[in-house]
Parts: C-alpha cells; structure tokens; sequence
C-alpha cells in the first residue's frame, strides 16, 4: 500500500476501498521499523493520527465529505507551529517549546483531512544544506546510510523517499526544498514567494522563506498545492488572489506546453560535477524529444546570488533569532544572574554552531558603517538577479539548470568548511532571490546510485505551468519510480 | 572671562502619543488600560516563533490624520523598519518601527504663547511605531513583565530644537493634546501614559561675545505637563551652574540621559556618554510597504476640523472672549462646537460663553460627560441667552434654568415661566408698584431727595421694597431707572 501515490490512496480511502487507520498504521509500523536508523522523524504522534484517521474512516462510511487529503499520512517539517506535540526548529533553544497556535499550513493540512503522523528533522532553524546541523537528531540519506539526506529539510525528504509518509511539508530559504529532494531522488517544489501563507513557519531569512510540498511524484505535489496555496490574511506578503488567483493544480497537470522553450545557462551549468551535468543533458534531450526548444540565456549576475544570499538571510536571521532570549519561552540558562546573562547564557548554551555563524555574520551586516556595503548592496545584487530573471523569461518558458553541483555527500565531509557547504546551494538561491518559483525532480542517478536532480525554474505565479513542464518528463520516465533500498534495524 | 553672561535654553521634543485604536498595531488584541498582566496578549504580540505582524489600517489612518493637522506632508509610500534592541519588556527584542521613510515629514505645530500670539514650532517628522511591554520591579529581586502594552500603536513627533522654555514645551503639550482629542485619535489621558515627553535640552551660553553651547542632555520619559515644564526649567539652571563652574561644552559623545526625580524635583544622570546606539535598522520583511492612494488620503484629510489653537484665536478676536474663556471653550472640541451652533442660532456669545463655562461646563464635569450630553441643545442655550439679553431673565436666573434644562430637557421659556423666574420690566406695571412704595416711604423719598450722604442707601432701600413686592420679578434695571425718572437723578 505504500507504493500507492498520496493522490491514489486518497481517492481509495473516499471511495471506502481502504481504510486510512490501515494505511496509517502501516505508516506507523514502518518508521517504528525504519526510522531509528534513519532519523528522518523528531517526534511522531501515533495517538492523535490514528483518532483522525479512525475519524476519516467514520466519516467516508457515514457517507459525509472528506477532504482532499482524506485520511493520508503526511509529515511536517519542524519549523511549523503545531499545537500538538513540540516545535523544535531542531534546536536545543525550542527542545520543549509548545506552540499555543497552528501554522496556516497545518490548519489547511488538517481542514483537507490529512493525517499528520510526525514532524521531520532538519538543519536548526533551516540553516544549513545536510541536516547535519540538527542540535536533536542525525538523519542519513535513505540511498546510502553514510551520506547526508540534503537539507534543511532533509527529514522529510528521507521520509518521503523511504515511504515514512506519502507527502510532506519542507520550507525552503536558499534551496532547503529542492537540494534534499535532489539528493534523497523525490520531488521538491518551491512555490513562489507569497504563494503560501509563511504564518506559523519559524522565520530564518523572512523575505526568502517559502513553504512547499515534497512528494513522490509530480502529480502529489499538485494536490499538495491545491491544498496549502492561497492568501492567507495572517500574512501581509502572501499574495492577493485577484493578482495572481491560484487553480486546481492538478486538473492543469494534464495539459502539456505546446512549443516549450527551454532557458539554460550553459556557462554556470559547467560548474557542477559530470554526473549531475550529463543527467541534465539527458533530461533537457527528453523535452527536445518532445518537441521542445532549448535557448541559450545569459544571466551574468547568477554568480553573485551566493554573496548576496548569505548577507540577506544572515542579516534577517539575527533580527528574526533575536527572541530566542531565555525570557518568555525555551531554553534559560540556569546560570544567569542578571537580565543581560539571561540573554548571554541562554544563547550561547542552546544555539548551536551554524546559527550562532549565521547571527554573527547578520549583525554583521546590519551594523552601522557596514549596512550600505553589505546589506544595502545586497539588496541591489537581489535586484539586478530579479532583473535577470525577468529577461530570461522574455525569451524561454523556464529554465533547467542542476539542483546541486554534486549528488549527496558524506556525513560529516563538509561541517568543518562552512564556505564549501554554502557553494552546495550555488544552483538553488537564486530561485529564491528572485522569489520565482522552482521545482526539483529525480532525473537520474550517478555511478554510486545517488539520485540526480532536475531542476526547473519559472516565472512568478506560474506553478501550474511548472507543474505540467515537469510532468512531461516524469511520464516520459520512470526515474521517480526508484526507491532506495532502507531496511529496520531487524 | 568673568564679563557679563547671557544664555538661552534649546528644546527639542521627542513625543510619543497612544492612539486610541480598539486592538493593537500588528493584531488583534484589545488596547486596554489596567487589565489583568498579560491578559491582553496573543502569539503576535508575545512575539511568539513563527507569528506575523499584520497592519492596523485604522491606527495608519489616525496617524496620517493627526499628521495632517500637524501641518506636515504626507509620504504617499511608506515603509515599516526593524530597530533592534534587546530588553525583556520587547519579547522580539526588535520594534517594529519606521525609520529612513516615515509617514509624514515637515510640519509645524502653532502654539500659544500668551497676549494672544502663537509661535511656530517646527516638526521634523511623525511616524508610527508599536509600543513595549512594561517591566515592573519586585522588591523581592526579581523583575516581572507586563505585556498588555506591547504592540498599542504610537505616533512618534520629533520637534526641531524650536522650544526656549519649560512653559513653551508645556504649551505645545497641552496644544497636542488638545489636538489629538479633536480629531479623536488619542485619548490623551496624562494618566494612562497616553502622551510621553523627551526633551533634548542644552543652553547656548553668551559670555564675551562668544557663544557656547553646552552638552545636550535628554530627559526620559516625562509623562506629565508639570514634569515637563519642571525638567526643562531645572536642566536650564543646572546647566547654566555646570557650565559656569566647568566650562564644559557639547562635543559628540558627550550627550547624557536623565530622568526626572518627581519627589526630589531634579533631574538625576541615568546614563552618561551615551555611546550612539547601534539599533540595526533594517526594513522589515514581514509587511508590505503602505501606499495612500490620493483618494484615500482625501477621505482621510476630510476628517480633518478648525483646530482649538485657532479657533481660540477667532473666539478672541470675533467675540471678544477672554484668552481664559476661549481657552475653556476650545479645551474640547464638543464643547467648542456646541458653543459655534449656540452662536450660530442667535445667541449672544459671551452670555453663551458664560453660560456654558459657568453652569454647563461644571454640571457636564460632576457627571463625567460631555456639554452636548447634557440634554440641553445649542439651540435652547441660544435662547436662554437672547433671554438674559432682552432682561426676561437675571443672569442669576440663568444659571438656575440652564440647570433645570438638564433635570427637565424643557424649553428656557417654558421653565422661566414654571419657576416664576421671568423678570417684569413693563414700565407701566412696575410704575404702579413704585407708586405704591413711595407713597408708603416717605422717610427714604426724602432722604433721596435731600442728597448727599444718604441718598444712594435710602436709593437702595426703595428699590428693594419694588423688588420685595414683586417677589423678586421685576428686572432691577427698569425699576432703578423709573426711581431715578422720579426722584429725579439718583
């Protein structure tokens, strides 16, 4: 039963030919079997999903309307508020922090019937590119247990690829989405910004963070997005529906592009490793086979999206960590003696490594004297991307470009160079800098078995064309289909 | 050295005003005075993870219209900024604030500065703000948080350094109070902390022919007109002292903080060489920039009514009030108003003036209301006047229907007639009366008649043997003028 796809086992537990107490039963046996060697999951909630499950299956035998995620197993990364069980970000700070509210995204999950069985690890506070900076848990790469899963969200990437759910939420701040998607062979979408309500999502980089399905097909993460997209009132940046309205996603994915043109940027796609470059020439040699026509484009300030990246989600990270002060919530140090300590010893007990660079480096940048050279000029560079953006667009439908230079890595390879793990992010950022919408699906494999990422970026508001661009290829393929081999620990 | 010294005193002011929206600036919560701590709270305020701000249009719009009265221009795009700071009553240790692009720059406030005459303090700028919590301090060691107050909206005016007294800076006060009760966007209620002073303070110091100017010194938080005034004139002389014994002149950096000691009425150093505060602005990811479309700020500019300082001005000069009467009148806007219908319908304003100060004013005080909730209408309060006017009622009289109009809600005629308080000034009638009391006074006619020192006392006797006789009716003028008619002169 795990093998069916979220869209499927929905339509069976509706039309009451399965039960969704047995697929999530099953869902639950399984990371009780798979996850401890995993790590994909920070905390379960067996109890309260089998009550909604048992709920559903009430309701389809009652004959009553069920929702478009009736009774599927889905998790939720760690950054979204719940008020069941802990919100932990996957930091020492959050370790015991109850939210008193729901995220958006986890009201409209729940409206939509779905049953949330666990909330994923991921790097703390999304900052990172391998989960490896989670303060709570270690998750390895479902393909090969001594490899990272990608990140931030690698947890629910490792989830989805090990069949630990059917679907899940990740959030994506530089790539935190699409690269452990790319590294865990599952479909990673990043909506445009504003396209999800981001309230209730624990902010790191506030005008870059977007919320998205991960999934194992295109087809998922469309059903995924008719149920999270949409103005939210609660959050001014989600966009307004007269604007830019949204659709049945997947009533769109039917519908290919006629005369797709295909934007790529041959010259910055020469920096990733072979495997990755000749399985994005096999992709792109798919679409031609399908009539597409592929362009070349320029887009000359790609290679400053990494500069300008860590300079903006750094400077608004230390603004957004700032309340995690040992005052109203989390973490206090038992050691302070004084207001100031309070703050001093919380922080510098319970924020890890990465963050504690992060905050450093934002403070930074926002410091009087340094502001116009680093933050100001940043935003200038986000700017220009943004321009880049819009040109290429006036001459391709999208553009495919490699999701990460390299398949995923070794654990513990790149924690002691920070600045080798922020070039792992050199295709994905400036999708986010430019707040367009980009989606990573598997498109290969490398000589160690590792899943090889396409990545396919379009203009803002258009996931339903992006969708329907990256189901050509999966109908045209069976790459998606792949699944890694993940055993229990018996 | 040693020759003589002059000195002037330089005041800028730093004003925070509390609009008196129903909820807060960025959510939902109830702006409430003395409520339970922390019981007007929400995840928004508390700055919970994950929540985000969203604007009070209500709170924008007050401001914008008490940026119009205060003469300045309005920005038609504004932005919302971070300043961070860390402090345990600001639970996102950041304020959401505006700071390069405020709402509303280059105005001016007119105060009263005496013998009629205004003076033109310039504003600087006028931006929204939310307001922190409230840290109150335990004798037990330990400190507690308040956060009903985090996130009330603030108007935040910054003045030029125009002010040259305490007594000026108290005007302008008093002036913005009554200015933001006009137009109903602040209660400025001293009590509840709707309006908060700071004063930046320093002399330029003549001595020689040469100037010097002495350190700046900012008081904070004065919440008091008293405090303020006071503050100003103490740091004034203690200024002038410190420089005559030191000669100590402003340089940078040598700026001090103050606070005002209320039992000891001094000012006391809280914090020297204030180094510049490094906030770190930087704009805030979390709202959209506010646009004021022309017809909006139209709708909003409509609001605007005559302002108390120049209504005074026209109650002076077209009335011929007294300063201290149209300051009375002027001191709300209902009571201001009510006096401009009562004029308008024909009342004579200084019997409208008196009546309204004397009787109305004191009857609307001991009952906590308003002149116009009284029961009594401009109209009827015209009437009483033409009343007084024409001699039908004594001025006594008055006072004692207008009361009656608030037990009774009746016509002025009508209870003239009902308390018998209607004066008789027909000629005719009285001459009989006088007649009558003559010829029974024969005593008091002569010594009227003879002159001299008795005369004006027997003139007295008679007049109140008519009034006797006419149980108090007769219009005293009219009954002197038959007297003197006669006994000739009198």
């Amino acid at each position: 039963m795990e093998q069916l796809s979220a869209k499927a086992l929905r339509d069976r537990i509706a039309a009451g030919e399965t039960s969704s107490v047995e697929a999530t039963e099953a869902i639950l046996s399984r990371i009780e079997d798979v996850d401890p060697a995993l790590g994909a999951y920070i905390s379960t909630h067996r109890e309260m999903a089998m009550e909604r499950a048992a709920d559903v299956d009430r309701r389809v035998k009652a004959g009553e309307p069920v929702g478009e995620l009736a009774g599927v197993p889905v998790a939720v990364k760690d950054n979204m508020c719940t008020t069941f069980g802990a919100t932990t970000c996957a930091s020492a700070i959050l370790k015991d922090f109850h939210s008193p509210y729901n995220a958006t995204v986890v009201e409209k999950l729940l409206a939509a019937d779905a049953v949330i069985v666990g909330k994923t690890n991921m790097d703390e506070f999304a900052m990172g590119s391998s989960t490896e900076n989670s303060a709570l848990r270690r998750t390895v790469n479902p393909w090969d247990g001594a490899r990272v899963p990608g990140g931030s969200s690698g947890g629910s990437a490792a989830a989805v690829a090990s069949r630990l759910c059917y679907a899940a939420l990740g959030s994506d701040t530089g790539g935190s989405i699409r690269q452990p998607a790319s590294f865990c062979g599952v479909v990673g979408l990043k909506p445009t910004y504003g396209r999800v309500s981001r309230f209730g999502l624990v902010a790191y980089g506030s005008s870059l963070d977007q919320i998205g399905p991960i999934t194992r097909s295109v087809a998922d993460a469309a059903l995924m997005m008719n149920v999270i997209a949409g103005r939210d009132a609660a959050d001014s940046t989600s966009v307004d529906e007269t604007i830019a309205p949204v659709c049945d996603y997947l009533e769109k994915l039917a519908i290919p592009v006629e005369g797709l043109k295909i934007g790529v940027v041959s010259e910055f796609n020469a920096g990733a490793d072979e495997p990755v470059r000749e399985a994005l020439g096999e992709a792109i040699g798919v679409y031609e086979g399908l009539g597409a026509e592929v362009v070349e484009i320029g887009m000359p300030r790609l290679d400053y999206a990494i500069a300008a990246y860590y300079v903006i989600a750094t400077a608004e990270a230390s603004s957004n960590l700032a309340r995690y002060d040992g005052v109203h919530y989390g973490h206090r140090s038992e050691r302070a003696r004084d207001y100031v300590k309070v703050y001093t010893k919380s922080r510098a007990e319970a924020l890890g490594k990465e963050v504690k660079r992060r905050i450093m480096l934002g403070t930074y940048a926002l410091s009087s004297g340094y502001y116009d050279a680093y933050y100001l000029k940043a935003l200038k560079v986000r700017n220009l991307i943004r321009g880049d953006f819009t040109e290429a667009f006036r001459k391709c439908d999208c553009i495919m470009m490699p999701v990460a230079p390299t398949t995923a890595f070794g654990i513990g390879e790149k924690v002691d160079d920070p600045l080798t793990m922020y070039l792992s992010d050199i295709y994905t950022i400036a999708a986010n800098l430019a707040g367009v919408p980009a989606i990573s699906i598997p498109c290969g494999f490398d000589g160690n078995r590792l899943p090889i990422g396409l990545q396919i970026i379009s203009p803002a508001f258009t996931e339903d064309r992006l969708l329907a661009i990256a189901r050509m290829f999966e109908r045209q393929t069976d790459w998606h289909k792949a699944e890694p081999t993940v055993s229990g620990g018996h | 050295m040693g020759g003589p010294v002059e000195h002037k005193v330089i005041v800028g002011l730093e004003i925070h005003v509390q609009l008196c929206t129903r909820s807060k600036m960025f959510c939902g919560c109830a702006v409430e005075f003395g409520a339970e701590p922390n019981s007007r709270v929400c995840p928004v305020c508390l700055g919970m993870p994950g929540v985000l701000p969203v604007m009070n249009r209500q709170a924008f719009e007050y401001a914008v219209l008490a940026a119009l009265a205060l003469n300045c221009e309005i920005a038609r795009f504004t932005k919302w900024d971070r300043k961070g700071y860390y402090y345990p009553d600001l639970p996102k240790n950041y304020q959401i604030s505006q700071y390069d692009m405020p709402l509303s720059a280059n105005g001016f406030i007119e105060i009263p500065v005496g013998g009629g005459g205004t003076k033109r303090i310039r504003i600087i700028r006028a931006h929204l703000e939310e307001d922190a919590g409230k840290n109150v301090h335990s004798t037990g060691g330990f400190s507690q948080v308040d956060l009903n107050r985090t996130g009330t909206p603030l108007l935040e005016i910054v003045t030029e350094p125009d002010i040259n007294s305490g007594a000026e800076a108290k005007a302008l006060a008093v002036e913005l109070q009554r200015i933001v009760r006009y137009l109903g966007v602040s209660e400025g209620d001293m009590q509840k902390g709707h309006m908060r002073f700071e004063p930046n303070i320093n002399l330029i110091v003549t001595r020689d022919g040469t100037e010097y100017r002495t350190p700046i010194v900012e008081i904070k938080n004065l919440n008091s007109f008293r405090a303020l005034e006071r503050g100003i004139d103490y740091e004034e002389q203690r200024q002038l002292d410190e420089f005559l014994e030191t000669g100590q002149v402003m340089e940078s950096g040598n700026k001090t903080t103050r606070g005002w000691d209320d039992e000891r009425q001094m000012t006391v150093l809280q914090r020297e060489k204030e180094e510049a505060h490094d906030y770190r602005y930087f704009p805030e990811p979390d709202l959209v920039p506010v646009e004021l479309a022309e017809g909006r700020l139209n709708e909003i500019a409509s609001r605007l009514c005559e302002l108390p300082i120049s209504r005074q001005v026209r109650y002076v000069k077209e009335f011929g009030l007294s300063e201290y009467d149209a300051g009375v009148l002027t001191g709300e806007r209902a009571t201001a108003e009510f006096f401009d219908r009562a004029v308008e319908s024909g009342g004579e304003a200084k019997r409208v003036c008196n009546l309204l100060t004397q009787t109305g004013l004191k009857i609307a005080n001991e009952r906590g209301c308003g002149i116009g909730d009284l029961g009594f209408s401009p109209k009827g309060v015209a009437e009483l006047a033409a009343m007084v006017e024409a001699g039908d009622v004594s001025a006594t009289a008055s006072a004692q229907i207008l009361e009656a109009m608030v037990e009774t809600g009746k016509e002025p005629r009508v209870l003239a007639e009902e308390l018998s308080l209607l004066q008789k000034s027909d000629a005719g009638e009285l001459e009989a009366v006088v007649e009558q009391v003559l010829a029974e006074n024969r005593q008091a006619v002569e010594d009227v008649t003879a002159g001299g020192k008795k005369s004006k006392k027997a003139m007295g006797f008679l007049l109140g043997q008519v009034m006797q006789k006419t149980r108090g009716q007769a219009n005293p003028k009219v009954v002197s003028q038959i007297l003197a008619a006669k006994l000739g002169g009198g």
